[in-house]
């Protein structure tokens, strides 16, 4: 592909200082990101996946510096974004846009459509106000909804197109880069699949980089160009989606790809899964060595003290596991 | 033979219609549903948000809401009838015969009552147990949905414990009383994907031990694939295709159940980057379209089906696959 690298991500660490005990009185840390290091390239659609509590939003909320990073960089046009703050920020944020799950809690109840997507062109001063209808009827068109919806409240949408709306105000500032956490989630499944359609449409029509959070697998495999799968804040594996999808190394991929059902009774009656035991552990104290071993099928003696290399096992394909890296 | 075949419904619901009172009057929400399930049987009510199928399910044990009403409709379990009930049968019946497990265990559990006490309380009002017999049984009951360390478990707080395990102990309270029909409305839908696939075979298990008929209430045609032996598919408050579940995702027939299955994506299927999707929305309930709720989003919609309501009908010789579609019937008989 030779694509350019959009972002570079290097160790990214994020943690949480949280108070436990009914009166706070234990401090402890929460390791929601360790050591996460990848470059998102230029018009890419980069998914990360895997279960809740795993780092997911959160590496998608320290990109954008609204956690701020505990350690490790951010590199967008030569900045660290990490070391900026929320003023120096701001025309950064233009480029670096965000769609949330819930569409419910994402539009202000008291601002019509029009308003909500007008909103960011009026911050970033990208139109004058005699443009600005304009601007929000290409907008709303852009997202297959008639211009008319502009003086709608959120309350008369549904969920799929309050979630078209909040697409549309993402879109406002003629952004490079989109993180969609778990944007689709919340909708049902007809209606995934439009705003699927409608995100793949934008993508090439104004070169748009995506980075996925998403947990279900099946939507992953179909849309991805490369795929990240994370584990209580660490990164496991990463490549490209056909490599991640039909030679996966890691256990813990093969375990998440051998839960998902299929809508084939006879094989899925039929079939063996590979069920993890037991829950993720607490992101409070995280196993040492690989934070896997204690789920992990083929955990070895090696895997319960070292903390496995994030190696390159085959071109692309990188993976963090002691028993496919042969250390 | 007649009789025979009664005796294997063990539900079996006739033309239930549900309303929601509004400022403009009263809303259908569920439309002249039918549907049986019968004993030993494992049935897959799939649906979108608003269809009306857990209104239907909280409707048989009178548990609606207020301003939410039965307005027509006959409900039997095992030769009862549900709406003529007294409210002290009723309660019997209440986790006891007819089992719950809900969406939301958070919301679901009592945050301020050990999940032992939870488990408990209807063995020893429903089982006239002692509370002896009840703890020793909860202890049992925990180890049954694979909690490990159950002795002590049963001393902990719903926050105490994680999501997949809070899940667990709402089937154990489901399953306490041993009911004949345990009612699972998306007991999984919460849950990753490890774990949804743990309670999944949880359930299959137990099922099997037990010899209960289950009803599992989803939107996930792909979770119940292997789990279910008939599907039944709502849309805006109507049965659009009954069938047994092969017969279901071999050969759909109603147009909104083909649309459904062709939107998920496979994990198996070569990936292509667009998805097949349903344009439109499900119609809000109070202002359901004339004619067949799906005209509106259908590709196959004729004139008749904006005007007429088509009825379930059987479309295979053995009758056990049925759809409400006027374009299957018109595609039949030209046949």
């Amino acid at each position: 592909m030779g694509a350019q690298p959009l972002l570079k991500i290097e160790n990214l660490v994020k943690h949480f200082h949280v108070r436990l005990g009914a009166f706070g009185e234990r401090a402890a840390t929460v390791h929601a990101l360790d050591d996460v290091s990848l470059d998102i390239l230029e018009g890419e659609t980069l998914s990360l996946v895997g279960e809740s509590g795993c780092g997911k939003s959160t590496t998608g909320f320290t990109i954008l510096n609204l956690h701020r990073a505990t350690s490790g960089k951010v590199v967008y046009k030569g900045q660290d974004l990490t070391a900026l703050d929320e003023k120096r920020m701001r025309p950064f944020r233009r480029d670096l846009q965000i769609v949330f799950q819930d569409p419910y809690s994402t539009l202000n109840p008291r601002m019509t459509v029009g308003e909500a997507i007008g909103e960011p062109i009026f911050f970033h001063k990208l139109a004058t106000k005699a443009e600005l209808e304009k601007k929000v009827t290409a907008l709303l068109t852009d997202v297959g909804l008639p211009p008319r919806f502009a003086s709608r409240y959120p309350h008369e949408l549904s969920g799929g197109q309050r979630q078209r709306v909040v697409i549309a105000r993402a879109l406002a500032c003629q952004p490079k880069f989109i993180v969609c956490d778990e944007a689709i989630s919340a909708l049902d499944v007809s209606i995934q699949a439009q705003i699927i359609n409608l995100l793949l449409d934008l993508q090439e029509k104004y070169g748009l980089t995506y980075l996925f959070i998403a947990h279900d697998l099946a939507v992953v495999r179909h849309i991805s160009t490369r795929v990240g799968v994370m584990y209580l804040g660490r990164l496991a594996e990463l490549a490209s989606r056909d490599a991640l999808f039909e030679t996966p190394l890691h256990p813990y991929t093969k375990a998440l790809l051998s839960a998902v059902p299929e809508t084939d009774p006879a094989h899925e009656r039929s079939r063996k899964r590979q069920i993890l035991e037991g829950d993720v552990p607490s992101p409070l104290a995280p196993p040492a060595g690989c934070r896997f071993h204690t789920r992990c099928p083929i955990a070895m003696e090696v895997c319960r003290r070292v903390v496995p290399k994030w190696k390159e096992a085959r071109p692309g394909h990188l993976v963090a596991c002691h028993a496919v890296n042969g250390e | 033979m007649m009789s025979a075949k009664t005796e294997k419904r063990l539900l079996d619901v006739k033309g239930l219609t549900v309303e929601i009172e509004t400022r403009r009057g009263p809303a259908v929400v569920v439309d002249g549903i039918d549907l049986h399930v019968d004993k030993g049987e494992t049935l897959g009510v799939v649906g979108e948000s608003g269809c009306g199928k857990s209104l239907t399910m909280l409707s048989l044990m009178r548990l609606l809401p207020n301003k939410i009403r039965v307005a027509k409709g006959k409900a039997r379990f095992d030769g009862r009838d549900l709406q003529t009930m007294s409210n002290r049968e009723l309660r019997k019946v209440r986790g006891g015969d007819i089992g719950f497990v809900f969406q939301d265990p958070m919301t679901s559990l009592n945050p301020v009552m050990r999940i032992g006490d939870q488990l408990a309380e209807p063995l020893i009002y429903l089982r006239g147990m002692s509370r002896k017999q009840a703890r020793a049984r909860a202890v049992e009951l925990l180890r049954l949905v694979g909690i490990p360390g159950s002795e002590e478990r049963i001393q902990a707080y719903p926050h105490e414990l994680s999501g997949g395990m809070r899940q667990r102990v709402m089937i154990a309270i489901g399953l306490a009383c041993e009911p004949k029909l345990l009612i699972a409305d998306e007991p999984t839908t919460a849950l990753d994907v490890t774990i949804q696939a743990q309670i999944v075979d949880l359930v299959k298990g137990l099922r099997e031990k037990l010899g209960m008929s289950v009803v599992w209430i989803t939107h996930d045609l792909a979770l119940i694939a292997g789990l279910v032996d008939r599907v039944v598919v709502l849309y805006a408050g109507t049965v659009v295709e009954d069938a047994p579940v092969d017969e279901l995702y071999a050969n759909p027939q109603h147009p909104y159940t083909r649309g459904l299955l062709a939107s998920i994506p496979k994990l198996s299927d070569a990936p292509a980057s667009r998805l097949n999707s349903i344009g439109g929305t499900p119609p809000e309930p109070g202002r359901r379209p004339e004619g067949c709720p799906f005209a509106p989003r259908c590709p196959l919609a004729m004139d008749i089906c904006r005007t007429h309501v088509p009825k379930l009908e059987p479309i295979s010789a053995a009758g056990s696959h049925r759809a409400a579609c006027f374009a299957v019937e018109k595609a039949r008989e030209a046949a």
